[in-house]
This record gives C-alpha cells, sequence and structure tokens, in this order.
C-alpha cells in the first residue's frame, strides 16, 4: 500500500530524514515512537505532502506521488492526517468542521455530506455536540473531531501525529478508543505516539526511529519485551 | 473676561451655528456617501494586494509591495492634488468628486491592504495545513478558512482605518467638493465667523463615535469567541 525508498528531508542545513525505506501493507497499523526530534512528525509529513521530500521516493497504491507534478490535493483526498493540537476551524462548527471539505473536493450536496457528517460524529461519540463550535469543546472531544473530519473524506490511509500529546490524562482514553475501533475496521495506519498501550493492544508492527534513521522495527511485543537495538532499550527505559 | 467672551462669539456662535446647520448637514452627507464609496473601493482593491504581497509569485508580489509604499509614504493631499490638476493633462479629467475618490481609494487600499495582509498571516499554519490535508486546495484554503477567520480579525482596524479615511476626505475641501470641512470654510467666509468649524467639528466627531464604540464592541465579542 505504502512504499518509502531512501527518503530524506533537509531543513536548509538540518538533515531530518537520512534515507528511510519503509513498506506498509494494506490494513496494517504501523506505530513510530522516538526522541523528540527523531524526525518522526516530519516522515509523517511528507507521506501527505506538507513537507516535500528532498531525495527519495514515495509510492501509495503503486503510484509515485514524489513525482513533480503530482495533483497533490488528489493525493492528499486519499491520506487523512491528524495533528498534535488538533487544528480545527474555530468558526465552523462540528458538522461544519467535518462536512466542508466533502463539501468542496469531493462535490458531495450539503445534505448528503451532512448527513454522513452526522454518521462520523455519531462514530467518535459525538452526536450530541454536532452544533458545538470547537471553543466549547474539550481537548479530547476537539481530537474526535478531528478524527472524524480526516474519516468524513473517506480516505485509503490515517496518518496520527502524537494526537493525545496535548490532552489532559482522562481524555486520553476516549480518542484512543476511537482509534482502536478504527484499526479494527481494517484502517491502514501510521501513528506517532508514546502511548505504549496503544502501540501493544493496535499496533501490528512498530518502529523507533532516531536521528533521523530507522533503529528498530519488531512487533510491539519483542518491541517492549526484547528491544534488539541498545538506544531502543535506552529510549523505552527512560518513557516506560 | 473681554477675551472669553470673544472666543465665544467667534468660535461658538450659536445664531452662525444654527443658521449654517442645513448646509453642514448636507456636507456631512456628502462626507459620508463619499468615504462609504472609498472604503468600498478601497476595501476591494485593498485585498487584492494584500493576497498577491503574500504570493511567492515576484510578479504580483513586487508592485505590491512598490504600490504599498508609495502611496503609503507621499502626502495624500498631493495624491488628491495631482489627481483633480494633473490627470487631465494625459486625458484624464475627473470632477473634484470623482478626482477626490480615485485619491482616496488608492491611497486607502495600500493601509487596508497592510491590514489584510496582517489579517491573513495571522491565522495559524495549522489551520492551512488542516485544510490542505483535506485536499482543498490553495482558493478553497483562502475562501472558506483563512479569510473568514481573517475577515473577523481585521474588521476592528477596518473600522479604524473607516474613521481616519472619514477625517482625511476633508482633505477633498481643496479640489472644491462641498464636503463638511469645505461646507464650513464656505460660510465661515461669508460670515466672517469660524464658529461653523466648531459645529463641523462636532458633526465629525458625533459620525465617528459610534464607529469607534463599534470597534469596542467587536474587540470585546472576538475576545469572547477566540
Amino acid at each position: 500500500m505504502i512504499k518509502v525508498v531512501n527518503l530524506h528531508k533537509k531543513f536548509g542545513d538540518l538533515h531530518v530524514l537520512k534515507g528511510i525505506n519503509l513498506k506498509l501493507r494494506k490494513s496494517e497499523v504501523l506505530v513510530l515512537i522516538g526522541p523528540s526530534g527523531s524526525g518522526k512528525s516530519t516522515f509523517l509529513r511528507c507521506l501527505n505532502l506538507l513537507e516535500e521530500a528532498t531525495f527519495g521516493k514515495i509510492f501509495i497504491e503503486g503510484v509515485e506521488i514524489t513525482k513533480p507534478g503530482i495533483d497533490v490535493n488528489k493525493v492528499r483526498q486519499k491520506i487523512g492526517i491528524v495533528f498534535q493540537l488538533f487544528n480545527l476551524f474555530p468558526h465552523l462548527t462540528a458538522l461544519g468542521n467535518v462536512s466542508l471539505a466533502p463539501q468542496k473536493v469531493l462535490k458531495m450536496s450539503k445534505k448528503d455530506a451532512e448527513h454522513s457528517a452526522k454518521e462520523m460524529l455519531n462514530k467518535v461519540g459525538l452526536s450530541d455536540k454536532i452544533n458545538s463550535f470547537p471553543a466549547q469543546l474539550s481537548g479530547g472531544q476537539k481530537q474526535r473531531v478531528a478524527i472524524a473530519r480526516a474519516l468524513a473524506m473517506n480516505p485509503d490511509i490515517m496518518l496520527f501525529d502524537e494526537v493525545t500529546s496535548a490532552l489532559d490524562p482522562e481524555l486520553i482514553k476516549g480518542v484512543l478508543d476511537v482509534m482502536k475501533s478504527l484499526a479494527l475496521s481494517g484502517m491502514t495506519m501510521v501513528v506517532v505516539t508514546h502511548e505504549m498501550g496503544f502501540a501493544r493492544e493496535a499496533g501490528d508492527r512498530m518502529i523507533f526511529m532516531d536521528d533521523g534513521i530507522i533503529m528498530e522495527e519488531n512487533t510491539p511485543e519483542n518491541m517492549f519485551n526484547n528491544p534488539q537495538n541498545p538506544r531502543t532499550k535506552k529510549f523505552l527505559e527512560a518513557i516506560l | 473676561m473681554e477675551n472669553l467672551q470673544k472666543l465665544i462669539r467667534y468660535y461658538f456662535n450659536y445664531s452662525v451655528i444654527k443658521d449654517a446647520l442645513p448646509f453642514l448637514l448636507k456636507g456631512a452627507v456628502l462626507t459620508i456617501k463619499f468615504s462609504f464609496i472609498a472604503e468600498f473601493f478601497g476595501v476591494i482593491f485593498g485585498l487584492i494586494l494584500a493576497i498577491m504581497k503574500i504570493s511567492k509569485i515576484k510578479v504580483f508580489k513586487y508592485p505590491s509591495i512598490a504600490y504599498i509604499e508609495f502611496f503609503r509614504g507621499t502626502p495624500l493631499l498631493m495624491q488628491i492634488m495631482f489627481a483633480y490638476y494633473a490627470l487631465p493633462y494625459i486625458g484624464i479629467n475627473l470632477s473634484g468628486f470623482f478626482a477626490g475618490l480615485l485619491a482616496l481609494s488608492l491611497n486607502s487600499a495600500a493601509y487596508i491592504a497592510e491590514i489584510f495582509r496582517a489579517g491573513i498571516e495571522s491565522i495559524e499554519r495549522g489551520q492551512i495545513e488542516a485544510s490542505r490535508s483535506l485536499g482543498m486546495n490553495f482558493f478553497q484554503t483562502m475562501r472558506y478558512i483563512v479569510l473568514p477567520q481573517a475577515l473577523r480579525r481585521v474588521t476592528p482596524p477596518l473600522t479604524n482605518d473607516f474613521i481616519i479615511l472619514l477625517k482625511d476626505s476633508s482633505l477633498l475641501s481643496v479640489i472644491a467638493v462641498v464636503e463638511l470641512l469645505r461646507a464650513a470654510k464656505e460660510i465661515a467666509t461669508w460670515k466672517v465667523n469660524p464658529s461653523t468649524y466648531t459645529a463641523a467639528a462636532f458633526i465629525y466627531l458625533l459620525i465617528t463615535l459610534p464607529l469607534s464604540q463599534l470597534v469596542h464592541y467587536l474587540e470585546r465579542r472576538y475576545k469572547i469567541i477566540d
């Protein structure tokens, strides 16, 4: 489904990604961990072209999306992303946030878009908040609206960029539950997170990134119990 | 004591003001009408200039910067006089009203462009990223995400700008447009009594006061929502 070949990203002199190679099957849930500054988020952002790769190739379903002149809007429609800081549109209600892009990008009628937006919000447990503005929602609710907003575009792949890092501890579970049920439904997911419980339960594969390269690739079980790379070991000891 | 009486006679003369009032109000109506039209064109042109200036494309960006610097950096009075006295030599004959409208619209567009630019750039990057990652293109992102939020933020500074424009419209008096200040001047000359200036100043205040109240109101309201 996703194939990444020798991906490099530089910001000026800063070499953030130093040759990432990766393959992801359909319905696979990949969990990315690593210290801050290791390039996890940059890698994620390269996958939906929010960042332009400096070198290397990314293929999605066999189509190279890093080719110059590709229709980035088309690519992004198929790849949903959820951000750490929600980035909800503050001037729109929850329903407006979720139903806007399907109307403008997929050219759905307002009625159809709102109908399916309500279904999405129902799915993330917010059917009673459809007319609330983001400022009236808790962090956990905002993040669930953000997930619903991405899902409303009916993506093939979902990217999660530390989506629970800005949440109060008691609000994290609701968001993780939504992500878990999404994983169970067969969505292909790349998740940057430090929620080890989620990685263990929902992750099919884990990657430990440090200093712009993949240090270790393993099953969640082995990653936690029997890490191969000493740096993985050190990192896990520090956060667990 | 004698001086105080003179002050009242020359600057707060009730009977002169009373006689002049209908004429002054006619001038005030023209001032308001004129200011709204100039602001209208200023906003449209200013928004275009702002988007040009934000753009990364050089043929849009640099002309916009040059335009803004020129109109902000030269006196409005000279722009008005140029539009009225100089343009006829290249075949553009405008009445005082339209010459003034041209100068003031072009001038306020430069200021309004900067207000819009600041408003657009104040929208967090994450908003644009969220919109683009949903597959919306640049124009859809501007139209549905950035501008609605930016417009809310620029309404208070825009209203402030309008107050300045309204007072600046008094410069039209130099090209024989009988707006509020010119009306006051003509009667002051005729009656040899400048009390009409005082009256005109109060009328300006009466017009601008609700506007500045509106600014305060909007600022408070947006604080609550944000």
